[in-house]
């Protein structure tokens, strides 16, 4: 009536564990405690729990979840605190190397070795930017080449000098936090650049930020070249557009956004994964392929604002609740996928199935797009249309999803396209 | 200046450490210089990894003979001293007819090279074997004996060895020139001068420079870069051989080979450069290696890419090691070793230490010498330590993760700071412990790994990352 591997279960196994405190890992947890669901144990690699926030000093992070706007660190306490109140244990410093596709989770910690066989494991291991390496950028390898991740945790965690004049690379949302913590380490922010053409932040945060660092913005600009043998001596650009090269010289480079979610564990477990989002396929309830697997958060599509994480973190604890409540957690994610047509880039959940409708669908996109019409479809049959505001890359839009109810499971894919 | 060292040797790549440890534990004194922070931060870090067998190598030449005899004792070295090796075989594809045609001379010449097990194989034969090679892929030579190594331990391990038996290494130090003499030569060095009856030229992409100090004029070296790409470790499923291409009359050509640090490599290029310290990658040398990726194993490029680097080969005009023993000046270069020196080292250390022989040096195997060095066991198919119970009830440190995508723990980072040959910088780090070399490239652990090399190097973080402020 569980998961699969009753038969190994023994009384110190929880319920259910959750792989990563972060936003969406601790909701989760907080919210399956709420519902009544116990044991619960979240375990986290780090030795302080709340996930990227820890170390993202501004404000901004809690609005969308908590309904109060704190700073990352005191967001990370205030959803520890949560989810412990709520009944939930917690382990740090405890990394999971391997979920096995039975169901077996086998974990390392300072005390020692471990193997959990919970019901259900719910993966919220979140997601990494890419680092200059995947993005292929030539040239030498000096010091001084960051992402924010880094550079966010080398100055609030543990405040190491960084140099003396950067560029940023990307103009996300993260990209401009960088710029703020470079400022805080006394860094000067030679330019922001992106491929393309414009900032994909909020208009807003992006003005305010450029008007208080006073920082050139380069659009329709690649890097194409670090320059330094020992330390980072400039930084080289194309402008896509005339194909003219420069240089700009700086002693630090920060390569910003670009989200890959950390997704070896849920990929060794042998869940299906789409390609688009790098994440694991699943439904709305983050029922992955593989039985007993749940994902939420930034690995199953990169990358949200943490009130997003933790909202989708406790969604999925919703459903999960009332499957475990049901008896009903030995089900492979079923239902037709969910296909998009470019500019489009994803769609989540990546599968549907008309007894499971979401409240909205996440869309991505690839360009800039004006006020377009989506256009739902399953063999040529039109599910829905739905108008979507201007599209950002980088940045989700969301569509109504009631269309799911008439999805037909013998029709084949879903197709999402612009009209 | 009061000591004389019975050997002084210029550089502490792979081949400099493997003669080091070779003559010290023959009861000589030795002492390395090597201009760098680190040992093997030359050409001995940037390769392919491969223990090659030697199977296409110019038959007869010093090189065959060589790597082909340091095949045998680097294998066996590694595994006393718990180096990964894995003995994985290398499948040589052909991909058109003229390749095609090529492969039975290339059986020929592995015999000639006295190696007997590589075979022709068929096509289906080739894909039973790797199933996710690209289209077009045809028949091909099984060679079983090829292996991958990790060349960083490799180095480390003989160095380990090296000062163990007593050699000094004298690290951040650079010979810039010899003054001969009738019993002694005096090397001046950047921070100095050093005594020493012998010399030995084990000094790489300079090892021409080196043997001009001592008025020959025999080769030149070129330097030819070799660009390579590491895909994630979630590729390693896609091959189980290194895939060798059909050589040319320049270069092995691109291979894809699995690591032993469960990655997937492919590379190197090859680019004849003048500048001996130019180890940037470019877009051109990317671009050729995805396309070359692409084509060999397509579903690698769906996979992401963890790091990319460059390594540059001593070459030389007449395209064999340049060992050369001159007796009356009591001088011996091991110089031009140019792209199988990880495998040959071992043998090239045997061959100069016989060579010495011959010229009258008296070498007695010291008996005093302790068990070999245990070293670090960074590769995916030995038991890494955050997966032993034992060692972290014996020390917790080595359960606490540092590096999450290496699994690299605190207690391998302490210990390489305070080894025998310690590591001095995060360079050193990565090498003996992986930390810092995964998928993230830091986006999770660089703070922490930084600040722990700093506490345990008592070196500044600025001065670790050469922040000039
Ligand atoms: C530099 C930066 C700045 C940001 N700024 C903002 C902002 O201002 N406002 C905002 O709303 N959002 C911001 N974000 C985005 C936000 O932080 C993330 O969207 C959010 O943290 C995602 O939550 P998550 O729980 O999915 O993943 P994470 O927060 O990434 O948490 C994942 C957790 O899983 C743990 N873990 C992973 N693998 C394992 C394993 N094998 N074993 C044990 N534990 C594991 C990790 O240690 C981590 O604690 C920022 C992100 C970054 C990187
Ligand atoms: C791309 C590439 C792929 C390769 N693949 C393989 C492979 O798969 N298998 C294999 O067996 N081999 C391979 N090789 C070859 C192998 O790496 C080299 O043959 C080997 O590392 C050479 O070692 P070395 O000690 O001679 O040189 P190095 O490692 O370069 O050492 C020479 C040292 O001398 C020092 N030095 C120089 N001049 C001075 C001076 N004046 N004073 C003080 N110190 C000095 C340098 O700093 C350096 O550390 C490859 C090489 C390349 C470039």
């Amino acid at each position: 009536m569980s998961g699969r591997s009753d038969g190994a279960r023994s009384p110190a196994d929880p319920d259910v564990l959750v792989v990563g405190a972060g936003p969406a890992g601790l909701s989760a947890a907080a919210e399956l405690g709420r519902l009544g669901i116990a044991p619960v144990l979240v375990v986290d690699r780090e030795p302080e729990p709340g996930g990227i926030p820890r170390h993202c000093h501004h404000a901004g992070f809690g609005l969308q979840d908590l309904r109060r706007a704190m700073s990352g660190p005191a967001y990370a306490r205030r959803l520890t605190r949560l989810a412990a109140d709520s009944g939930a244990r917690l382990s740090l410093e405890t990394t999971v190397t391997r979920v096995d596709p039975s169901g077996a989770v086998s974990l390392v910690s300072p005390s020692g070795l471990a193997e959990l066989h919970p019901r259900v494991v719910l993966l919220a291991t979140g997601a990494r930017e890419r680092p200059r390496s995947a993005r292929l950028v030539p040239g030498d390898r000096p010091a001084g080449v960051f992402t924010t991740g880094q550079l966010q945790q080398w100055v609030h965690s543990h405040h190491l000098p960084v140099g003396r004049r950067a560029v940023v690379v990307g103009a996300e949302h993260v990209s401009f936090s960088a710029a703020l913590t470079l400022r805080e380490a006394g860094v000067e922010t030679a330019a922001i650049v992106t491929d393309l053409p414009r900032h994909q932040t909020l208009g807003a945060f992006a003005l305010a930020s450029r008007a208080l660092l006073r920082i050139p913005l380069l659009t329709s600009t690649r890097v194409v070249a670090v320059h330094g043998r020992g330390r980072v001596s400039a930084v080289e650009f194309e402008d896509r557009i005339s194909g003219r090269r420069r240089t700009i010289g700086v002693d630090t480079v920060v390569f910003t956004g670009d989200w890959v979610p950390d997704h070896e564990l849920v990929r060794r477990a042998g869940t299906r994964m789409d390609p688009a989002t790098k994440g694991p396929l699943t439904d709305g309830g983050g029922q992955t392929s593989v039985i007993g697997i749940v994902a939420a958060g930034n690995l199953v599509h990169p990358a949200e604002t943490a009130g997003s994480a933790a909202l989708g973190g406790r969604r999925v604890a919703q459903r999960l609740a009332g499957r475990l409540r049901r008896g009903d957690v030995g089900r492979a994610v079923d239902g037709v996928e969910v296909q998009v047509d470019e500019p489009l880039a994803w769609a989540w959940p990546g599968i549907v199935r008309p007894d499971d409708v979401p409240v909205r669908v996440l869309l991505r996109t690839s360009a800039f797009t004006g006020r377009r019409t989506v256009s739902v479809e399953q063999a040529g049959r039109v599910l829905g249309r739905a108008r979507l505001r201007h599209a950002t890359p980088n940045r989700s839009l969301s569509i109504p999803g009631d269309w799911v109810a008439d999805v037909d499971l013998l029709a084949g894919p879903i197709e999402l396209r612009l009209v | 200046m009061t000591e004389v060292a019975d050997v002084a040797i210029v550089g502490a790549g792979v081949v400099g450490c493997a003669i080091a440890r070779d003559l010290a534990r023959h009861g000589l004194a030795v002492t390395v210089i090597e201009r760098a922070a680190d040992v093997g931060e030359g050409t001995s870090k940037a390769n392919t990894a491969i223990l090659h067998t030697g199977f296409d190598t110019v038959p007869g030449s010093l090189e065959s003979r060589l790597v082909s005899r340091g095949h045998h004792l680097c294998a066996a070295y590694a595994e006393e001293v718990g180096i990964a090796v894995e003995p994985t075989g290398a499948l040589l594809v052909a991909w058109d007819d003229e390749q095609e045609a090529a492969l039975p001379g290339l059986v020929e010449k592995a015999r000639a090279n006295g190696y007997d097990a590589a075979q022709c194989i068929d096509a289906a034969e080739v894909r039973r074997r790797e199933p996710h090679l690209g289209p077009g892929a045809r028949s091909g030579i099984e060679v079983p004996g090829e292996s991958i190594i990790d060349p960083w331990s490799l180095t480390l391990a003989l160095a380990t060895e090296a000062v163990r038996a007593n050699a000094a290494l004298r690290l951040g130090s650079s010979v810039e020139g010899i003054e001969e003499g009738d019993d002694e030569h005096v090397l001046v060095l950047s921070d100095g001068r050093l005594r020493a009856r012998w010399v030995i030229n084990a000094a790489g992409l300079f090892s021409d420079r080196v043997d001009r100090m001592f008025g020959h004029d025999g080769f030149t070296v070129t330097p030819r870069r070799g660009q390579l790409i590491v895909f994630d470790k979630l590729a390693r499923g896609l091959v189980s051989r290194i895939l060798l291409p059909v050589p040319t009359e320049r270069s092995k050509g691109v291979l894809v080979s699995p690591t032993v640090w469960g990655n997937v490599l492919v590379g190197p290029t090859a680019e004849d450069l003048e500048d001996r310290g130019d180890t940037a990658t470019t877009e051109a040398g990317i671009a050729e290696l995805m396309r070359a990726g692409r084509a060999i194993l397509p579903p690698l490029l769906d996979e992401e890419v963890t790091a990319t680097y460059a390594g540059l080969r001593a070459a030389t005009a007449d395209r064999d090691y340049q060992i050369r023993l001159h007796a009356t000046q009591r001088y011996v270069c091991a110089g031009g070793i140019r792209s199988t020196g990880l495998t040959g080292s071992l043998a090239i250390a045997e061959h100069v230490a016989d060579l010495l022989r011959s010229a009258g040096v008296v070498l007695d195997p010291r008996g005093d010498l302790g068990p070999p060095p245990s070293m670090p066991a960074l590769g995916e198919a030995q038991r890494r330590p955050y997966q032993r119970a034992d060692l972290i009830e014996r020390d917790p440190e080595f359960g606490r993760l540092l590096c999450h995508c290496e699994r690299a723990t605190v207690g391998e980072v302490r210990d390489a700071c305070r080894s025998e040959v310690p590591a001095t910088d995060l360079a050193g780090v990565r090498r003996r412990t992986r930390a810092m070399n995964g998928r993230c490239q830091g986006f999770y652990c660089g703070a922490e790994v930084v600040a722990l090399t700093a506490a345990e190097t008592g070196r500044s973080v600025g001065e670790l990352t050469r922040v000039d402020r």
